[in-house]
């Protein structure tokens, strides 16, 4: 490290940042000349507590991974079982989850661009794009009952039907976002400090992208012509017409365009899937045992794609569920870009990859992040700690002891 | 004697300052909201704000320089409500006119991005040193377009003093025209004074959460925020003095009602430019000062010397 060098911590509290996540830059001046990236903030044990529950349970709880792309997780998920247990799936039920997945979509991609415009300080772009993502949650909440976690999916087929008076609602809301994307298209377009924000801004050349296996919008913003919608179907798309998005700028504007373009797709495939939705039932009986086999299972999220492995052992429950979200691929990347960019570019270039850091997070090992040791306290040694800091406090809880049996001693 | 207390005290001093200030925050925030599509604050807000700072526990860190860090913002209060006493507000006179007083107050008015500088660099946290620097390095790029834009008229009207100014530009009205371009050059200037967006790059919340202000709580950052607003006030008084100079002789009542309309009009640009934008980097606010609006300001300075030296005699 250069004398003139220091260090600046952004987070694991951060006002760019949505969610706790470390990251640690080396600074030169205004440059920055290298970046450490520290997960494990928001880790969960999700996959170890699916192997406790049952697979309808699990559906619940995968679908928690991720507040914004739920029914992308959800969908993942089902369809290693659903392929597991041999299930056919009815086709209306396929092209009720792609138009959902597609909703889903719009209100994340617009949800970026407003995201987007707060770290370069746009805040306008913020007030509006936020106002328009509204229509989508409500066709959302109109569609599932429910703004996020919609709770569509279960194994077999989709849990509500839509009807005629639905679809039209669809229809009269893709028309408002379309109009309105359209608007944004051109601001992204033609204004200036938006444009002199972004443009050469977090660099990724098409075979770094290649090479640190960027996935999503990321990747084909880099000219990277990759979708797993088209590359590898599922639900209905194989059946729709659809254009995967690339562009060849490289940058954080092309990552820009890519996604205002792909919701422009997305409206697309709504009112493809409005018009081609077969009827018939929405629903199979699915087994509550799942015979035993594995799955590998892949599915388009907004962010890129989303992978999940289910192994069943022929029980309710499964023996290891194992998933990789797009941002886990996409988050290595980060630090490329950043490499002698200046602070200012920080926060729009992490923003740009769309993060979701609940998404990412994995516990391998418990590291003290001073010493770097790795012991750390058990339950046991945790609680004694706890009532002998209170006691200091003139708070007495030996008592408890007595009357509760103390778990591990 | 009494006269003066009055002065300091209520008209056109504390008081006086203080309420304008908070009601230009006012505005400033709720137009904002509006270009925005939201609802914004109730009027109220900006004082409530104020209270429940001064409410607030005052943290000083323990690696800061106590003395400096407390002081800068009864600082920048103080010389952003001195400034006002040499503006002229609704009269061609200022309450307090010399000669040269233009140049106090264009120094009056650097005061505070100092005392950001002096308040940030002594907080000694890596966010509050980093905006401290942006501050000063902004202060460099602002200034010198700052400066030729309002010296230009100075130098059509031949004077220093801002109050022969006006009385110079009211008995040439037509005069004032000439100094359009200059008056967009300060506001432009004006934005980087008050560091608000585009260039709020010294604060910019999702680099260097909050920049100067990082380490400050309680009342000093009470102080320091109403100070801000009162730089807006007395900053867009005095591009209102110089640039729209007109109806001083309407007598108290109304010059008095023309004058908020003034500095609320400018109020109003401010925030629109805060909503159209978004935010530069430091070295893309350079380039933008150091390569185009300092020569043009340069320009615009030869332009009304040649208008000096052939029109006005």
């Amino acid at each position: 490290m250069h004398s003139h060098d220091f260090q600046i911590p952004i987070g694991p509290q951060h006002p760019a940042l949505k969610e706790p996540e470390s990251f640690l830059l080396t600074m030169h001046g205004e440059k920055i000349t290298s970046m450490t990236v520290r997960l494990g903030y928001n880790h969960r044990g999700i996959e170890k507590a699916c192997e406790a529950q049952s697979y309808i349970q699990d559906i619940y709880l995968i679908e928690r991974v991720c507040g914004i792309c739920s029914h992308s997780h959800a969908t993942c998920f089902i369809q290693a079982i659903e392929e597991i247990a041999g299930l056919a799936v009815p086709k209306r039920a396929l092209y009720i989850r792609t138009l959902i997945a597609e909703l889903e979509r719009v209100h994340s991609h617009l949800l970026w661009l407003g995201v987007a415009g707060h770290e370069i300080g746009f805040d306008t772009l913020l007030m509006y794009t936020w106002r328009d993502r509204e229509v989508v949650m409500d066709i959302l909440a109109l569609l599932t009952g429910n703004r996020v976690n919609y709770s569509m999916n279960t194994i077999g087929g989709v849990r509500r039907d839509i009807t005629a008076e639905q679809k039209q609602e669809i229809l009269k809301a893709t028309d408002t976002l379309e109009e309105r994307t359209k608007y944004y298209i051109q601001i992204a377009t033609e204004e200036t400090t938006i444009i002199k924000r972004l443009s050469g801004v977090g660099m990724l050349l098409y075979d770094d992208a290649v090479n640190l296996g960027a996935v999503g919008p990321t990747a084909r913003a880099s000219g990277v012509d990759r979708d797993i919608r088209r590359d590898d179907p599922y639900a209905a798309y194989g059946e729709l017409k659809f254009n995967v998005i690339t562009d060849k700028h490289c940058d954080v504007y092309g990552r820009a365009v890519v996604r205002v373009l792909e919701l422009m797709e997305s409206y697309k495939i709504i009112r493809q899937v409005l018009a081609d939705m077969p009827e018939g039932p929405i629903t199979v009986k699915a087994p509550r045992k799942i015979p035993a086999g594995e799955a590998l299972s892949r599915y388009e999220a907004p962010r890129g794609e989303d992978v999940h492995y289910v192994k069943a052992n022929g029980t309710d429950r499964p023996e290891r569920v194992k998933v990789r979200a797009p941002t886990l691929a996409n988050v290595q990347v980060v630090a490329h870009m950043l490499k002698d960019r200046y602070l200012a570019d920080m926060p729009i270039v992490i923003a740009a990859i769309d993060p979701c850091f609940s998404c990412t997070d994995r516990l391998t090992s418990l590291r003290d992040s001073d010493s770097g040791s790795k012991n750390y306290m058990t339950w046991p040694a945790l609680r004694s700690y706890s009532i002998e800091w209170h006691r200091k406090q003139g708070i007495d809880f030996s008592d408890l002891n007595k009357k509760f049996k103390v778990p591990g001693n | 004697m009494a006269n003066v207390l009055f002065n300091i005290l209520i008209f056109p001093g504390f008081l006086f300052a203080s309420v304008f200030s908070l009601t230009a925050e006012y505005v400033d925030r709720k137009l904002c909201a509006k270009l925005q599509n939201r609802v914004g604050p109730p009027w109220y807000q900006p004082l409530a704000d104020f209270i429940k700072l001064l409410a607030k526990e005052d943290i000083v860190p323990q690696q800061a320089d106590s003395t400096i860090f407390t002081l800068m913002p009864s600082i920048a209060f103080t010389a952003t409500l001195t400034a006002f006493f040499c503006i002229p507000l609704w009269q061609t006179q200022s309450v307090y006119p010399f000669s040269s007083d233009l140049i106090v107050v264009l120094y009056l008015l650097t005061i505070p991005t100092l005392t950001f500088f002096l308040g940030g660099w002594y907080a000694r946290s890596v966010f509050s040193m980093i905006g401290a620097a942006r501050a000063i390095i902004q202060l460099f790029a602002y200034e010198i377009p700052l400066f030729l834009s309002i010296l230009a008229p100075a130098m059509l009207a031949g004077t220093l003093s801002l109050s022969e100014m006006t009385v110079f530009y009211s008995h040439h009205p037509w005069l004032v025209l000439l100094n359009l371009m200059n008056f967009a050059i300060a506001l432009v200037a004006l934005l980087g004074k008050l560091e608000k967006t585009p260039f709020d790059i010294p604060e910019a919340e999702t680099e260097i959460v909050a920049g100067t202000f990082t380490e400050y709580s309680g009342r000093l950052l009470a102080f320091f925020r109403i100070a801000i607003d009162m730089e807006m006030v007395a900053g867009s008084s005095l591009l209102a003095a110089v640039f729209l100079p007109f109806g001083f002789n309407l007598g108290p009542a109304l010059g008095f009602i023309l004058y908020l309309a003034k500095v609320l009009f400018v109020v109003a640009l401010l925030s629109l430019a805060r909503t159209i934008f978004a935010r530069l980097r430091i070295d893309q606010m350079i380039n933008l000062c150091w390569k185009y609006i300092a020569p043009a300001a340069f320009l615009l300075l030869v332009v009304d010397l040649i208008v000096k030296g052939f029109i006005v005699k």
